[in-house]
């Protein structure tokens, strides 16, 4: 960690004082334990600043979004792909961001440490390969790291960024075995009751605070649906109907483009199972199209176009 | 305070006997209760099936919901050719009775008070659920990391916004009366034992360590002051880079009180609101006032520690922390506030 960390440092610095890039972004120590927080340096002399660990959960292709000068991003494997969606959708030049390709192995999911402690609170914590040391007021524990990562990071197929233009440190080996859509065939299996139920449940707790959308780089629309009064499209009240129809939409709208970061997910300050339902959006994708997101920066994607031999049997 | 009128004496009651008060409470009050659902505990209206939970930190949300709905129908209306028929909710009735309330909390209800009963035009709606509210504070033993309620005027055992507080002295609770309404609950549980000296000085002594646990601290004392003159610092432009512009700070925020109006097919509703949001300050023109985060974050920090403070004289922080836990980018109120106190201005 401590060598990409270094790494990251020597690339951003040569970037930044070679002039081929006015910012980087990336990650600083943030003000919690396993906590890391976005960085933006302009300066040399901030570089240092920089910092890479289990912790750096941030999808910092959002931060692209909306900038005119040429920026250097760290970027993880579902970073990477993110920023390759934004370029394919012309949400910037490709040429005006370098992308610092680093490999991960998953980033640490905070909210499975909580539930683990219960009301015990991390004052401390350190991470040292496969294990993550916490202590707080009268504790002091172990956890086996692949316990406490985000579910995305669990299925994750590109844990080297398949799109970079400059790559840290060494490849790790991919993950070809877990089931990426096992969580999509267990909701598959419910009947279409159980699964009311379910998204009834879950959804009621939702406090439209767009955690979701805001931290995703997909959702760049400069008017959200969600946000239009004239005329109003959706309701903007918590009643479970508005809400429903918000998330049911935003999957919808990101069907296709979504790399199943798990942002959305991690942002939410309800706890909410936000990457299930886009991911049945990714999991059809990938059946009736073959189409996999932020893996090519040539193939248009396929809502994106129309081809002949586009799967249209439900056109009877 | 309150003319001639003293409180009565501290009570105690055995932590196993809680639940028996409870239930005789609900009998006569609407009673919410903090309530755990997997490692979330929210404040509910507790019923034999929904049962507050003890072990708990503090709520993910704050507790203004329960006067100020996040979605609240105020009239409904029917028209026709001639005429307009506006329909009044029911007025509140109940009485309710909110329990285990952490300080801070319970601090920032003396807060949103004044916001709103401030002015010519008084909030009801509110107002109305809070006269028919007594409020059971649950001081705290071991505050978070995350908070900061001592650099923000209040304290782990404030009584500020409580009508009874509660101490947790090992296997009992101390029960202080703050305030007349507080000790007209208090009469109706005359089985209630009297505290003992040892149980008064116990939680004495564990008001002091849990004052001293308070780690977090963040000096306002120039701030309010400051802000007057950073209207145009450059200060904003650093700082509101990197937040996503989402409410989960305003509407976690026990103080945030902001709310659109939106009139849906034959009801008027109010609903929370976030100046965070873009469409906050959009005028009908397609002109934004706010056109960026910057201009929002600036005005999230004004309104908060200098807009309110000569409005209503307060800080409108009680240093809960929730927003300080849950941003999704750590982006870190204490560490504005900070920003603030270290930045040289003219």
């Amino acid at each position: 960690m401590e060598n990409i960390e270094n790494s990251i440092r020597e690339v951003a610095e040569k970037l930044l004082s070679e002039k081929k890039v006015d910012l980087i972004i990336g990650y600083e120590q943030g003000t919690l334990p396993l906590r890391t927080t976005p960085c933006f340096v302009d300066k040399v002399e901030d570089i240092k600043k920089l910092v890479w660990n289990a912790s750096c959960d941030a999808n910092l292709s959002k931060y692209v979004l909306g900038r005119k000068e040429k920026i250097g991003v760290i970027a993880k494997g579902c970073d990477a792909r993110l920023i390759a969606v934004c370029a394919i959708e012309k949400q910037f030049p490709r040429e005006n961001v370098v992308i610092i390709g680093v490999p991960c192995l998953g980033v640490i999911d905070r909210k499975k440490i909580e539930a683990k402690l219960g009301d015990k609170e991390v004052l401390e914590a350190t991470v040292e390969d496969e294990q993550i040391k916490v202590k707080g007021e009268g504790f002091e524990l172990v956890l086996p790291k692949k316990d406490f990562l985000c579910d995305s990071c669990l299925t994750c197929k590109h844990r080297n960024p398949p799109i970079c233009d400059v790559f840290v440190g060494e490849k790790v080996p991919e993950n070809t075995e877990a089931d990426e859509f096992a969580e999509v065939s267990d909701l598959e299996a419910k009947s279409a009751e159980e699964r009311w139920q379910h998204f009834k449940e879950e959804l009621s707790k939702c406090i439209r605070c767009y955690a979701c959308r805001n931290v995703c780089p997909l959702c760049y629309c400069k008017m959200c649906f969600v946000d239009q009064t004239m005329p109003a499209w959706f309701g903007k009240t918590n009643d479970l109907s508005d809400t429903i129809i918000y998330h049911v939409v935003r999957a919808f709208h990101v069907a296709g483009r979504c790399v199943d970061c798990g942002a959305c997910s991690r942002a939410c300050p309800m706890d909410l199972n936000l990457r299930e339902l886009i991911k049945k959006t990714e999991k059809i994708m990938k059946e009736r199209y073959g189409y996999e997101a932020g893996v090519s920066l040539e193939e248009v994607p396929p809502l994106g176009e129309f081809k002949m031999e586009d799967p249209e049997e439900f056109i009877k | 305070m309150n003319g001639g009128w003293f409180p009565m004496k501290w009570k105690v009651i055995e932590k196993s006997k809680l639940p028996i008060l409870i239930e005789e409470l609900t009998k006569e009050y609407e009673v919410f209760a903090p309530v755990k659902e997997k490692n979330v505990a929210s404040f509910e209206r507790v019923s034999p099936e929904n049962q507050p939970s003890l072990d708990f930190r503090n709520t993910k949300k704050p507790l203004k919901e329960v006067f100020s709905p996040q979605t609240e129908t105020v009239f409904t209306y029917r028209t026709d050719k001639k005429d307009v028929e506006i329909v009044e909710p029911p007025a509140v009735k109940g009485k309710m009775v909110l329990l285990d309330v952490r300080p801070c909390d319970a601090r920032s209800f003396v807060l949103l008070d004044k916001f709103f009963s401030s002015g010519e035009h008084k909030d009801v709606y509110y107002l109305e659920r809070r006269k028919n509210t007594t409020i059971v504070g649950l001081a705290c033993n071991s505050p978070l990391s995350t908070c900061f309620c001592t650099s923000m005027g209040g304290s782990p055992f404030g009584k500020e916004g409580v009508d009874l507080l509660l101490q947790d002295i090992n296997n009992k609770y101390l029960i202080e009366t703050v305030t007349e309404r507080g000790e007209e609950l208090l009469k109706k549980f005359p089985w209630l034992k009297d505290a003992e000296k040892a149980d008064t000085e116990r939680a004495k002594k564990l008001s002091e360590e849990a004052e001293n646990a308070v780690k977090s601290k963040v000096s306002v004392k120039d701030v309010v002051e400051k802000l007057d003159r950073m209207f145009n610092d450059p200060l904003w432009d650093q700082i509101y880079q990197k937040c996503l512009g989402c409410g989960v700070c305003t509407f976690l925020c026990p103080t945030c009180y902001c709310f659109d109006i939106l009139d849906e097919e034959g009801k008027r509703v109010r609903i929370w609101d976030s100046c965070q949001f873009p469409c906050f300050t959009l005028e009908g023109s397609g002109h934004n006032p706010r056109p960026s985060g910057k201009e929002r974050m600036r005005q999230r920090v004004m309104h908060k520690f200098n807009y309110v403070v000569k409005n209503y004289g307060e800080i409108f922080c009680v240093g809960c922390g929730r927003c300080v836990q849950e941003c999704p980018v750590n982006l870190d109120i204490r560490e504005i506030i900070r920003a603030i106190s270290a930045r040289q201005v003219e």
